[in-house]
């Protein structure tokens, strides 16, 4: 096979590897410290892209003649923040309420969360059922060699990514904030005896799990230049696997399961020549197959009373 | 029970009231046609409940069901061949009939994995697709009897079912969710890509015929035209009476006992010698077996169907009717699926809202009264006896 094309590939799954990251970054921080799926976390990310893309036409109207940089800036931060928000919201409204039901309710409540986001915006967005168009904002620069295509914007964006993954290991790992959030998850009880604000810490790490989230749903509209809304269940299946194939509670998995699950679709578009529209249903069933092999994951969790 | 009744009505004549009250108020709310008779019709649905539920009318009317069940399975039966008889010539009525008494045969059998034996399954409108898929290709690619594609179309969601049973097995909480969740969009994608499935744009399906009895055309009886539809209701009663018979015995047999052991702990019922995979298996087989044969004849009756038909948001709905209903309450389960398929269906001005508002009720359902859902009855050993 020609280098060059299965360099594209490559970077192609790279892209989607990031994007999955993200989101099954937040996947992995909430299980972390509640032991809950939230299984509207998909949703959240498609609400961020239609944040973000309204944020987009009020500055349109508002300062027409802004440049794309400081507009993609300003759209990021507002809709970092109002999803941020919006996490915060559902963990204080929904999932710290179903602190003493079973798992499965969690579950549920949390899949028919993520059918309400959908929903809504399918119906209260203007012409929501339809896909939207995105606007490229970033530079248009790009590269070619011997059939590699290498584009700047795809560079920003894996960029950011990488470095919005790297910000919240560091905020989890080196500031005191961060202690507090590993201590929750560690032993919410210890915690609240060592004086942690367990509501509070639980608030915040919403809060920065879906501010991440929405991050992903700007780079999923940015990189495919179209957002529509019910690209959030897929989205959240695809995080929810990689978390679960990483080991949930486990950042380093988090980002490993989404690489993984990026790097299924590749090798299914790939390597089935007669049917590269089957690259999902592969991936699926390579998910399957291994949660039959590993049912805690790849790298298991260490208190593993789940199994 | 200190103070002396005046008068007792006897629980056979309590029930017959009931099942008369029950088909006059489907009849007027299925053959009212405008919208503010309908919602006329559901308040008074819902204030006749929220009395029944505040009155003293409540024990004594359950007490009633519970000693005459077998007059209430009769009559609930009546009620239905009633209502078919009265709409005989209704297409659209009888299809939504059709469809309530399919989608309680699915429910049932979710009731089995969920309800009766704690397997979480988020696929089962997968395996009701599987059903219609497979009646529709043996109907069209064979020439075997179309009955038989109803056991055919059971026995194919039960075998692609066993292809989970090793992750479902060894996976429990959400992780089973994910296994089952990731089938169900890995389904809908396969069907959407695959060619010979007609793709998304889905494939038809050749009408039942029974002994040269003719599901795809009008009954003509003498004079009496009725609606092609109407054999469908019947046969779809046969297989909810056969479904709710079954699944009422192995509720009430040792095996019923051994998966709600199952449910309850798994560990201990291990540690007594219930054997815990045996039993999930079987659940879960039966389970996927009946959503299978009911797909098969939704099918039939759709005689056209795509992948949209059979979506994650499918399967949530079978399980919003299931927690609805309450999980292990049949009566309620009935009652649930008739509100969630007629409602949006005649209240029209609500149907492009179905998803939000029943993902919405679901929600609050969940969240302000958590313990109400899951928790079922214990069971009752002898007649009698207390819960």
């Amino acid at each position: 096979m020609d280098v060059g094309f299965f360099a594209q590939f490559v970077i192609n799954g790279l892209m989607l590897g990031m994007m999955y990251a993200l989101v099954a970054v937040g996947f992995t921080l909430f299980f972390g410290v509640l032991d809950v799926i939230v299984f509207s976390h998909g949703d959240v990310v498609m609400v961020g892209g239609f944040t973000g893309l309204s944020m987009y036409f009020w500055l349109e109207r508002m300062y027409p003649h802004l440049s794309p940089g400081p507009k993609l800036l300003c759209m990021a931060l507002v809709s970092m923040t109002v999803i941020a928000l919006l996490g915060a919201a559902v963990a204080r409204s929904v999932i710290l309420r179903l602190r003493a039901a079973p798992s499965l309710n969690t579950l549920l409540a949390t899949m028919m969360l993520g059918t309400v986001l959908r929903e809504s915006i399918r119906l209260f967005y203007p012409d929501g059922a339809n896909p939207k168009p995105f606007p490229a904002l970033l530079p248009k620069w790009s590269v070619e060699y011997s059939g590699l295509t290498l584009r700047l914007d795809n560079l920003i964006l894996f960029c950011i990514g990488a470095l919005l993954i790297v910000s919240v290991h560091l905020l989890i790992n080196r500031t005191r904030l961060g202690l507090a959030i590993r201590a929750v998850a560690q032993d919410e009880e210890t915690a609240r005896i060592m004086g942690v604000n367990f509501t509070l810490i639980v608030l915040v790490t919403f809060a920065i799990g879906s501010a991440v989230a929405a991050f992903a749903g700007l780079m999923n509209g940015l990189y495919y230049n179209e957002i529509n809304f019910s690209m959030g269940l897929l989205l959240g299946a695809i995080g929810f696997s990689a978390a679960v194939i990483g080991g949930l509670g486990n950042i380093y998995g988090a980002i490993l399961g989404g690489f993984i699950f990026a790097f299924l679709q590749t090798i299914g578009a790939v390597a089935l020549p007669f049917a590269s529209a089957y690259k999902d249903v592969f991936a699926f069933a390579v998910i399957i197959a291994l949660m039959a092999w590993r049912p805690t994951g790849l790298i298991a969790e260490k208190t593993s009373e789940r199994v | 029970m200190n103070q002396p009744r005046d008068f007792v009505i006897p629980g056979p004549v309590f029930c017959i009231g009931l099942a008369v009250f029950a088909a006059i108020y489907l009849a007027l709310f299925l053959s009212s046609e405008s919208q503010a008779a309908i919602l006329v019709y559901m308040a008074a649905g819902g204030m006749v409940l929220l009395l029944n539920n505040m009155s003293e009318l409540k024990p004594r009317l359950s007490e009633a069901i519970k000693g005459n069940e077998r007059l209430c399975n009769r009559l609930a039966v009546a009620v239905v061949l009633a209502l078919t008889a009265a709409f005989h010539a209704d297409h659209y009525t009888l299809f939504l009939i059709g469809t309530i008494l399919l989608y309680i045969v699915v429910v049932l059998g979710l009731n089995v994995q969920l309800g009766f034996t704690g397997v979480i399954n988020f696929s089962c409108a997968s395996f009701f697709g599987i059903g219609g898929y497979t009646s529709a290709m043996l109907l069209s690619k064979t020439s075997l009897p179309p009955l038989l594609a109803l056991p055919l179309g059971g026995v194919c969601a039960a075998v692609v079912g066993s292809i989970l049973l090793l992750p479902v097995l060894r996976t429990s909480g959400h992780y089973a969710a994910l296994v089952t969740m990731a089938f169900a969009l890995l389904f809908r994608i396969f069907l959407e890509v695959n060619d010979a499935l007609g793709g998304p744009q889905g494939v038809p399906v050749r009408s039942m015929s029974l002994a040269g009895w003719d599901f795809g055309s009008d009954l003509v009886i003498g004079d009496l035209q009725m609606s092609f539809y109407v054999s469908y209701v019947l046969l779809g009663l046969v297989l909810l009476c056969l479904a709710f018979s079954f699944v009422r015995r192995i509720e009430r047999s040792w095996i019923g006992l051994s998966l709600d052991a199952v449910r309850v702990d798994e560990t201990a019922s291990a540690c007594f010698g219930v054997d815990v995979a045996r039993w999930k298996i079987t659940a879960f087989t039966i389970g996927n077996f009946l959503s299978g044969v009911a797909g098969a004849l939704y099918a039939m009756m759709l005689a056209y169907i795509s992948p949209a038909n059979f979506t994650f948001g499918d399967s949530l709905i079978f399980l919003s009717i299931l927690l609805l209903g309450g999980v292990g309450n049949s009566w309620g389960v009935v009652m649930a699926t008739a509100v969630v398929v007629l409602v949006p269906e005649k209240f029209q001005v609500i149907q492009e809202y179905r998803y939000l508002i029943y993902s919405a009720l679901v929600l609050l359902m969940i969240v302000f009264r958590p313990h109400g859902i899951l928790p079922r009855k214990t069971r009752i050993y002898r007649p009698g006896e207390a819960a």
